[in-house]
């Protein structure tokens, strides 16, 4: 299959099969060349053909199973290899969230709408070909012109989209307006857990919570980690965060909660990347991307 | 330290606000004032004394009886809201007639003999005092005065009391009502699924027309069943399940293979009456927090079965199951829904389970009494 080198690639993530059929149709007719190289109905895949194809314009769903469509973009976010090109456009659709589509606003994130009229995807498609001219002429300027798009740019659009994900994050966590809950979800009141109650057969062993030195979700458990032993627990990290301190848990990477008491330095490597050494235990903990802004000397 | 909160004297006497001890002191002058001023006149008047000796004897007399009333009532109010704090009747500032008569005729006596010496002292006119109490038809004349006017009074205080409760407990109930009308329509008609269901719609209206005319078919079944629910009692078990049906087709439409429904009604069973739309929380349930989450999606059985004199009708799904599904996403106001409806209309005979299903995910019991 011969196509033109630089024809923009994208990836659709619906999970309602004939949403997707349609978006797909109709971005067919508004932009011919765009070449749609992945379409999937759940959050994994997104995540797992995103980062395989690598594609330039991602639209995701918010609403999907697995991952929503925001949690799918910040694992897009913290798993993109250094020097992978550059990261996807990101556009979010969504039926009905008031909450995120404030938050999309906010930070200057494009989202569509259900059901998306087709005036509102001409001008998101206008935008998406004008953001991606911006990021080609700097590929084309350079002599090895294989790449859509050099290094430094993609960095550069990497740490925009990891900046905006980062703000989304943080105005969709109050309490109340996550993006999957109902708009008539009332605030929860949070309840801040004091000790940990981890069942072993038939014993449960309380952790008391300044104990803890780091959190790691492992699949539906998560990892409880002491300077002695660790336990397991049977509650989701999305479950846990929001009984937690946020001034003394930092969560570090998508799936890593720290205690930062707990922490004895950052280092940071020429790649950029920062690594966590602990008090009381010998292993070193990774910072991703969107966390790494928490690191800094005073 | 006090143990417990003072005594707010809330709803005391005049609509729904709790009011400051400041506003019922003043309250209590406004009327009391005048009671004295009027009787005050009315003894000038019979027994031709000075009026400001008058007044001043009354307004001793009568203020301090209002006072030692009105302390009692809230004092033995409050001890009956601190002893049964679960009686709703306790919470009113009210002890009730059994216990205030016996307290006005005490508070009568004791408010005119200190009243009386107050005034006395006041005016220097301790001899008109002894001399009053010497003759037996002026004692006669004010104690029936006092009496009548502190007993007035009292009543004037209860049946304004009772009549504001009785507002307040009204217009608390029909808020409630009203509240509960909304959050009931907001959670059918969650805008989600509306908005989904309405993209879906339009792009079948190109791609199959014939699809699309028996969507929206299903829809507006739909949207009738949900607006007109309130207004009916009863209807019979098969339109609940058609109800529910037009729901599922809707969703088949939108999570396309990812969803498989199954539908078990015995015939036998197709007339009986039940209170609309008690299943189809449970179904959005299942939908929502079991299958949509699951990539795989799965399969959703409603079954209705006739145990003796019992209905009972199960919603089983194979998603996610109970322990998987985010708290965060729902309100719990679809169960806590059903459940208040299930016990206004059958009380402890009839009842809501939901438990993890034996094959994996999760299965919803509605219990009913069948009530032929």
């Amino acid at each position: 299959m011969t196509t033109f080198p630089c024809a923009p690639t994208a990836l659709i993530a619906e999970d309602e099969p004939l949403l997707a059929a349609h978006l797909r149709q109709e971005l067919g007719r508004l932009w011919p060349e765009l070449q749609v190289v992945a379409q999937v109905g759940d959050g994994q895949a997104a995540l797992r053909q995103a980062l395989a194809l690598r594609p330039q314009v991602c639209f995701l769903d918010i609403r999907m199973p697995g991952l929503s469509g925001l949690e799918a973009a910040e694992a897009l976010a913290e798993d993109w290899p250094d020097g992978g090109g550059a990261f996807p456009l990101l556009v979010f659709v969504t039926a009905y969230d008031q909450y995120a589509v404030q938050a999309f606003e906010r930070q200057a994130v494009d989202y569509l709408l259900k059901p998306v009229a087709v005036p509102r995807l001409a001008d998101c498609v206008q935008r998406l070909k004008t953001r991606l001219a911006l990021g080609a002429p700097s590929a084309q300027a350079s002599p090895a012109a294989a790449a859509p798009a050099t290094p430094a740019s993609g960095a550069e659009e990497l740490a925009r989209a990891v900046e905006q994900l980062r703000a989304l994050a943080s105005s969709l966590a109050l309490p109340g307006t996550a993006a999957t809950s109902t708009p008539s979800a009332p605030p929860a009141p949070p309840v801040r857990l004091e000790v940990i109650q981890a069942q072993v057969g038939h014993t449960v062993h309380l952790v008391p919570i300044d104990e803890v030195i780091y959190f790691e979700a492992a699949d539906k458990y998560v990892r409880v980690v002491t300077a002695e032993r660790e336990h397991l627990i049977r509650t989701a990290m999305r479950e846990l965060l929001p009984q937690l301190d946020a001034q003394r848990f930092w969560q570090v990477h998508r799936g890593t909660v720290v205690q930062v008491r707990w922490i004895e330095r950052a280092v940071r490597d020429e790649a950029g990347r920062i690594s966590l050494s602990l008090r009381g235990r010998p292993e070193a903990l990774s910072v991703s991307r969107l966390y790494a802004h928490l690191f800094k000397g005073m | 330290m006090p143990t417990r909160p003072p005594l707010q004297p809330q709803d005391a006497l005049c609509g729904g606000q709790a009011d400051t001890w400041r506003q019922v002191f003043l309250r209590e002058l406004r009327i009391g004032v005048p009671l004295c001023l009027g009787v005050a006149l009315f003894l000038t008047a019979v027994f031709h004394d000075p009026f400001h000796l008058n007044l001043v004897y009354s307004l001793c007399i009568g203020l301090t009886i209002q006072g030692l009333i009105e302390a009692g009532r809230y004092a033995m109010a409050a001890w009956m809201a601190r002893r049964r704090p679960n009686d709703p009747a306790a919470q009113r500032p009210w002890p009730g007639w059994r216990l205030m008569g016996p307290w006005i005729v005490l508070s009568v006596v004791l408010g005119y003999l200190f009243g009386a010496t107050l005034a006395g002292a006041l005016t220097d006119t301790r001899h008109l005092h002894s001399l009053m109490a010497g003759n037996l038809r002026s004692l006669a004349v004010i104690s029936v005065v006092v009496l009548a006017v502190s007993a007035g009074t009292t009543w004037v205080f209860y049946s304004r009391a009772q009549l504001a409760a009785t507002e307040a407990a009204a217009q608390a109930a029909q808020r409630s009502a009203a509240e509960t009308q909304l959050k009931l329509l907001q959670s059918q008609l969650e805008p989600h699924m509306l908005f989904n269901t309405l993209a879906n719609l339009r792009v079948l209206i190109s791609l199959d027309p014939g699809q699309a005319q028996a969507m929206l078919d299903h829809l507006i079944a739909f949207l009738r069943a949900t607006l007109s629910a309130s207004r009916a009692a009863q209807h019979p078990l098969a339109a609940e399940f058609e109800r529910v049906a037009d729901y599922l087709a809707l969703m088949r439409v939108r999570m396309g293979e990812r969803l498989a429904v199954e539908l078990d009604l015995p015939s036998e069973l197709r007339t009986l009456p039940v209170p609309p739309l008690l299943l189809q929380p449970l179904v959005e349930n299942a939908i929502l927090h079991g299958l949509e989450p699951q990539v795989a999606g799965g399969r959703i059985t409603l079954r209705a079965r006739r145990e003796g004199a019992q209905l009972r009708l199960t919603v089983h799904d194979s998603g996610v199951g109970l322990d998987a599904a985010r708290p965060s996403r729902g309100t719990g106001f679809g169960l806590a829904q059903v459940r208040e409806r299930l016990a206004t209309l059958h009380g402890a005979q009839a009842s809501l389970t939901l438990e993890p299903a034996a094959g994996g995910g999760t299965l919803a019991t509605l219990t009913l009494p069948i009530t032929t």
